[in-house]
């Protein structure tokens, strides 16, 4: 008797244990959360204090006399952001459809594996790639090639010296591109094949299933896709710290050096010595956290409602 | 006999190394509702997707012998699929509303197949939901989602974008096991309506359903026809013992 | 009526056939593209030296990475050691202990955001706590920040794999009397075994490849490593300034040192896929 109650305390002892390191684990994630956010602001106080909602709105960077502001940095995050996402979607999009819809099975398993290994590779390899390799390449080829075509256009003027915002854009459409690329070759998996084949039943063309019927049913998933890359281009380091110029400058020009939220964390951080510039950096930091935060929040919403109406029985 | 529509021979099919159908001739009589019948399994719905290609949307899928439709081999190569499946259209098993509204449902193959005016467009459109018997029930909610009508609803939208494009033929793969029997009723009514202008082939596993609404009827069994003669034959005197059993609920 | 002629949507449906098969070729072409890359200048980086040697100033023959080589393989030791446990935890959380509950699901939505927070904004927040206070740079602080990183992923895959292991199973293994702590681990994670390893690996290939979160934490240093408290060592960082530098000996060496991460975590990734497709088989 005493020996199986002792057995059962002991079981029941265990178990205790067991559920509170696993709670414990849990609530480790909130408070982590919660102790970034908190040490963030808390960090950017001076910054706040001194440059207020101006510092968003201010070129100036200025070290010496103490003087910082956040546009430069955010208008190369987003100018990159949407240069990238401007090729990575239209590109993500047709090689899904090629994975889902043309290529065989032999073909599509491949290819598919191929894009899902270019998602593996770091970003500082990207960066080296970027800064040796493709840098030059644009130099060379592509960017007098835009000069003579669309040089008179304000965005494609100036000097071709490889490194600047395109060559960010486009190096960071070619990271996110992999991301978007597998949610939405499943979106499009989702897709019943009954509604694939009334549709082709009509006499469609497998462009024109896609077009009309596929990326309307799976739109809140295509959505989800483009909120994942456009989360992850926004925050992407050190393949932008490469190739992106590092000069706090707002120019009109593709072509001419900038600089992102990241980039300029990345490279000024360890030489901040002053505590305002600290500060300002860390705030950066902040607005580079919210902008993602939100980024995650509007997928998340969306992705819950996609499987909502999934569950529903589309 | 009517004239022929469509005429089947020698028509094999294959799931990739498994064989379902096993050189079958079949006779669609023009204007004339032909009903498929047969237990689950036996190919009535494989023969029928013959008839527009669909089943190439799958590659391990292959069929052989001759589909002629108006006299020309629909399985020959250089066939235009576009123009087969306007001519060709097809109800499935489930409702396949498309993500969008009840007009643009209806009006997503006059779009592709054909160059209209908006007001043309919009005739075109009352008119098909006319003929599939929608449009009383729709006509003040044009703009909303497909999606979002009753299931026999969806099915009759189904009919309305089906023959909104003008087709010959109708093909409908078991149209009614996914609705209720009221709604059932009126896709049948619907069917009867249809004699005289589109040929349809339709398959169901519902026997009453054969007898009621089909001129002719064919008893499919492992891949074979079995049996093929007009309705009133194949339920009063069919031929072959196989036919009565089936058709007297011994199996299946 | 008569349907319009339907070439030029045919046409059309063939150009953007043509598009996708493209498109898709981009993307092998550029993978291979930097492979290539990065193989060849890196392959004629590497020597015996490389793996042996300290590094030596720029323009002195000779000298290695050795020292950032076996940082990297503490740094990310040290975080796996960390955040795997961790993150299982979260994860069996999740998938059993708090199932259903509304902190169960607070959490899982926190891990998804976490995953999507930008790995420079961890070793920011890592700086905050485990530098500044300090006052000096460390490579335990360079190891929390990877830690911090693989927990969510560690968690979101735990918590998928176990939610694919049938009920049934903890119904029978409750039922012969094994106590909750040890259905789990002795039942339902040997049932979720391969997805659970190849989560695993494939954040520990993510977070050694990872640059960013050490710029600020374990920083670099030439020596060898050997305090935890003390800037450590390590391949990536040391690419970053072998690169910027304007020395091509060191820019070599970056090659170098590319091809051992990316020559690693690609070979960690097409392993645990590969073991992943075997088991399910």
């Amino acid at each position: 008797m005493t020996a199986i109650r002792k057995k059962n305390s002991g079981t029941s002892r265990s178990d205790l244990v067991y559920r509170v390191v696993a709670v414990g684990a849990a609530a480790l994630v909130l408070i982590l959360m919660a102790g970034l956010m908190l040490e963030l602001i808390v960090n950017s106080g001076p910054s706040i204090l001194k440059f207020g909602v101006g510092f968003l709105g201010s070129t100036s960077w200025n070290p010496v006399t103490e003087e910082f502001g956040a546009l430069s940095s955010i208008f190369g995050t987003l100018v990159s952001t949407v240069i990238a996402m401007i090729i990575a979607v239209p590109l993500s999009l047709l090689i899904a459809l090629f994975l889902v819809e043309l290529a065989p099975p032999a073909i599509s398993r491949p290819v598919g594996y191929a894009i899902e290994l270019l998602a593996a590779v770091p970003s500082i390899i990207f960066g080296m790639w970027g800064l040796f390799v493709f840098a030059p390449f644009m130099a060379d080829h592509v960017q007098p090639a835009l000069k003579n075509t669309l040089g008179f256009l304000p965005l494609f003027d100036g000097p071709p010296m490889g490194i600047g915002m395109l060559t960010s854009g486009i190096i960071l459409a070619l990271m996110v591109l992999p991301f978007i690329t597998a949610v939405m070759r499943d979106v499009f998996r989702m897709v019943p094949p009954v509604v694939k084949e009334a549709s082709y039943g009509m006499g469609s063309t497998t462009w024109e299933v896609t077009r009309k019927v596929t990326v309307k049913y799976g739109f809140s998933g295509l959505l989800g896709a483009v909120f994942l890359g456009l989360g992850r281009a926004v925050g992407e380091t050190m393949a932008v710290t490469f190739v992106i110029g590092n000069n706090h400058n707002v120019s009109s020009s593709l072509f001419a050096a900038g600089n992102s939220i990241a980039s300029t964390l990345a490279n000024e951080f360890t030489e901040a010595s002053e505590p305002m510039y600290l500060s300002s950096l860390v705030e950066l930091g902040l607005v580079l956290f919210v902008m993602t935060l939100l980024i995650q929040i509007a997928a998340q919403l969306w992705i819950r409602r996609v499987a909502k109406k999934a569950g529903g029985g589309l | 006999m009517n004239p022929i529509k469509i005429s089947t021979r020698g028509l094999t099919f294959f799931y990739g190394e498994q064989q379902v159908l096993f050189g079958n001739d079949l006779d669609i009589a023009q204007g004339k509702v032909t009903a498929i019948i047969g237990p689950s399994g036996c190919g009535k719905s494989t023969h029928i997707r013959v008839y527009n290609r669909i089943y190439e949307l799958y590659r391990d899928q292959k069929a052989g012998g001759q589909v002629l439709i108006d006299g020309v081999n629909i399985l020959a190569d250089g066939e235009d699929l576009i123009e087969l499946r306007r001519r060709v259209g097809m109800i499935f098993q489930k409702p396949t509303p498309f993500p969008m509204t009840v007009y643009d449902n209806v009006a997503y193959g006059l779009k592709m197949h054909y160059k209209l005016s908006r007001s043309e467009m919009r005739d075109r459109v009352e008119e098909a939901l006319k003929q599939a018997a929608l449009w009383d029930e729709v006509k003040d909610e044009l703009s909303r989602p497909g999606m979002a009508l009753s299931g026999g609803q969806q099915q009759r939208l189904c009919i309305a974008r089906a023959i909104a494009v003008e087709p010959e033929v109708l093909l409908m793969d078991e149209p009614t096991s996914a609705i209720d029997p009221v709604a059932t009723a009126r896709i049948e009514e619907l069917i009867e309506s249809f004699k005289g202008r589109y040929t349809v082939a339709i398959v169901t596993h519902n026997m009453q359903q054969a007898a009621r609404i089909s001129d002719y009827t064919a008893f499919f069994f492992e891949g074979k026809i079995v049996e093929f003669s007009s309705t009133e034959k194949i339920f009063t005197n069919p031929n072959e013992k196989k036919t009565e059993d089936y058709i007297t609920g011994r199996f299946g | 009526m008569k349907p319009r002629p339907s070439t030029g949507r045919k046409l059309t449906d063939l150009f953007v056939k043509g598009l996708s098969i493209a498109a898709s070729l981009l993307g092998i072409f550029v993978l291979g593209w930097i492979l290539f890359e990065v193989g060849a200048r890196g392959f004629a980086a590497l020597n015996w030296d490389f793996f042996t040697q300290l590094p030596t100033p720029p323009g002195v023959e000779g000298g290695g990475l050795s020292s950032a080589i076996v940082g990297t393989l503490i740094i990310t030791a040290l975080a796996t050691v960390i955040g795997v446990p961790i993150g299982m935890m979260a994860g069996v959380y999740l998938a059993e202990v708090g199932k259903g509950t509304r902190l169960a699901s607070a959490v899982r939505f926190t891990v998804n955001v976490m995953m999507g927070i930008p790995s420079i904004i961890i070793g920011l927040f890592i700086y905050t706590i485990m530098v500044l206070p300090f006052g000096h740079f460390s490579g335990l602080a360079g190891a929390v920040a990877l830690a911090i990183i693989m927990l969510p992923v560690v968690a979101r895959t735990a918590d998928d794999m176990l939610n694919l292991v049938p009920n049934e199973l903890r119904e029978s293994a409750l039922a012969l009397g094994l106590p909750r702590w040890r259905v789990t681990f002795a039942v339902v994670f040997r049932s979720a075994k391969s997805g659970l390893v190849t989560g695993v690996l494939l954040a520990v290939a993510r977070v050694s490849g990872e640059t960013a979160p050490l710029l600020f934490t374990s920083l670099n240093s030439v020596y060898w490593p050997t305090s935890l408290s003390e800037p450590m060592s390590n391949l990536t960082v040391t690419i970053f300034n072998y690169a910027m530098s304007p020395y091509p000996d060191w820019q070599q060496a970056a090659w170098g040192a590319s091809l051992l991460i990316m020559a690693a975590v690609l070979f960690v990734n097409i392993i645990s896929r590969g073991m992943f497709k075997e088991r399910k088989k």
